[in-house]
């Protein structure tokens, strides 16, 4: 099976608080630490345990610039076999939709038989995938959960909904799925792994290889655009204890005890 | 302006109860809209619905279809676009079932799209303004988008207030007739029902839950030592689902449970709407968080701005401590 999982560099927010800078129109990205998108990373795992079974090949593609190429590095020395940048001056300041169309591009200059995304970004909109399925005319499921291939026309799976429960459906082949985390558990990828993928050639794609309109892409084709970043008032806001540790986890207790917390 | 619908999703007949907060979402993008509700369905379920949305909508458009009668959203965006008229704006909540559904039928109506709207600053008509979040709700973005040709536009479930208006008694509009062949490339199996799981979180009245800053899985038993010594339960979110060092019914959350305790004492949780959404009743919130900039401490009653890692065992001593002194 030829997969294609699409995949993004964003900041790690387990590792960052996120601000907005002086000029309130982007974080603050000066000492911010990078990471492949969570929900991606699970994508890309999903994508070789299939592979595993199934034979094929897994292909990562993101959108971006040369400093993107780290997180195809990673999901290399994870295991996937090929990578793809795909950069160009025309793609900066696209929408969802002009990302998807994009990776439109893309895909109908290969071939795949299953396209994976995450479910969503950090300062994404949870678009990409399902723009990119109805461009292609390829069903589409979102937040998925499992997926067992049954023959080499159709998958089943299941997607999370509400209270915990899973839906289960059966789709055909080809399609794209966007992955919630949680379907299986990411590989670790160490510091050996990714020296032994440093210095593959991964090929880049620009908008003429592409023969992507550039009308329908970049800041040109946005018809959504952010205007600039800010935070919003607190409301009430929670009181926070003040002084020693100490002090704090007597005032903890007292409070507990008053709300009827305690034993 | 263009003509305003709202997709209400329904379950056994009972309107989801995104049906009052889109009138309040729609009245802010047009003072002056009175927007009409679109339920898909099949069935007495149906029927149900519509006629329970007639108090809040003036029009009601029901398409029934017995391949609707389960929501699958691969059918439902071809019935949607077979029905809603060119250039509209159509407002859905931002649930499993808005994301799965509305990005490709933003592309099928060709019309802009944004996903988890939190509020709306207006518009001139060609331009929508509004607000998003982004990084787990630690900043929110002013979005402008060009809504001339129309708009699908996914609400945050509980954003908005729910508008109060006079009773409309609105007419239902039956416009099953305009949906042609539905397509097949996506088939419902089943729904599978969550394992119940050993302990029954949504009937505790004190929670110890925590979230990404436990770190790693031995550290879960920092958590359930001051559990032990309050009398309470652990419960979590997500991210320590995800990553297998709790079994999923201890999720709080809306792809977990909803909880209903007295006390909730959020440790390294950040806060993130899908995890607020489970917690109900106002209990007394307690945030430990070692990110002063969390949201989670724009919610909650008192909060720790301390590493939880040593802030838990410390509280655990003193309350084991305090406790054998006033027996």
């Amino acid at each position: 099976m030829e997969i294609l999982v699409c995949a993004r560099r964003v900041p790690d927010t387990s590792e960052n608080e996120i601000e907005v800078n002086s000029a309130g129109n982007d974080i603050e990205r000066d000492d911010l630490v990078y990471s492949v998108n969570e929900a991606d990373n699970y994508a890309v795992e999903e994508a070789l345990q299939i592979v595993a079974k199934q034979g094929g090949n897994v292909t990562v593609v993101t959108v971006g610039n040369e400093d993107d190429e780290e997180i195809l590095r990673r999901e290399m020395a994870m295991g996937a076999n090929r990578a793809a940048l795909i950069s160009d001056e025309a793609f900066c300041g696209s929408d969802g939709k002009g990302i998807a169309t994009i990776l439109k591009a893309y895909v109908e200059k290969n071939h795949y038989d299953l396209i994976l995304t995450g479910v969503q970004a950090e300062d994404g909109g949870a678009q990409v995938g399902g723009m990119l399925a109805a461009m292609l005319d390829y069903p589409f499921a979102s937040l998925v959960n499992s997926i067992q291939v049954v023959d080499s026309k159709k998958l089943k799976i299941s997607r999370e909904i509400e209270s915990g429960n899973r839906e289960v459906s059966e789709i055909d082949l080809p399609c794209v799925l966007a992955i919630q985390t949680g379907i299986n558990e990411p590989r670790y990828v160490g510091m050996k792994g990714i020296r032994q993928v440093a210095s593959i050639d991964i090929p880049t794609f620009g908008l003429s290889e592409l023969g992507v309109d550039a009308a329908s892409v970049g800041e040109a084709g946005a018809r959504v655009k952010r205007t600039d970043y800010f935070v919003p008032a607190a409301g009430k806001g929670a009181e926070i204890l003040q002084g020693k540790r100490e002090e704090i986890v007597d005032k903890l207790i007292e409070l507990l005890r008053a709300k009827g917390g305690l034993k | 302006m263009s003509r305003i619908f709202a997709y209400i999703p329904q379950k056994s007949g009972v309107p989801d109860d995104a049906a009052t907060e889109l009138v309040a979402v729609a009245k802010k993008i047009d003072s002056r809209a009175s927007p009409t509700a679109i339920l898909i369905g099949f069935g007495p379920e149906i029927d149900a619905a519509c006629t329970s949305l007639r108090d809040s909508y003036a029009e009601i458009w029901r398409v029934a279809n017995e391949s609707l009668a389960y929501p699958n959203a691969e059918l439902v965006r071809k019935a949607l676009v077979d029905v809603l008229p060119a250039g509209c704006i159509l407002l859905l909540p931002h649930n499993h079932f808005g994301i799965d559904l509305s990005p490709g039928l933003s592309i099928k109506m060709n019309v802009t799209y944004v996903s988890d709207v939190v509020n709306i600053e207006g518009t001139d008509g060609t331009f929508l303004n509004l607000v998003r979040q982004e990084f787990g709700g630690q900043i929110s973005a002013h979005v402008r988008c060009d809504i001339s040709s129309g708009a699908v536009l996914n609400i945050r479930p509980g954003a908005f207030k729910p508008q109060e208006i006079p009773a409309l008694n609105g007419q239902v509009v039956d416009k099953s007739a305009a949906v042609g062949a539905l397509p097949s490339k996506r088939r419902f199996v089943e729904t599978i029902v969550a394992e119940a799981g050993d302990v029954d979180i949504s009937k505790e009245p004190v929670l110890v839950s925590i979230g990404r800053g436990i770190q790693e899985k031995d550290n879960v038993a920092i958590a359930q030592e001051l559990a032990d010594a309050m009398g309470a339960v652990v419960s979590c979110s997500r991210p320590v689902v995800d990553a297998k060092w709790l079994e999923k019914c201890r999720q709080v959350g809306s792809s977990g449970k909803t909880v209903k305790p007295k006390i909730y004492m959020a440790c390294g949780i950040s806060g993130s709407f899908q995890h607020l959404a489970g917690i109900k009743g106002s209990p007394f919130l307690v945030a430990i968080n070692k990110n002063p900039k969390a949201p989670i401490f724009q919610v909650a009653d008192i909060g720790i701005i301390d590493d939880l890692l040593e802030f838990l065992p410390e509280l655990t001593n003193r309350i084991r401590e305090s406790v054998s002194s006033h027996r």
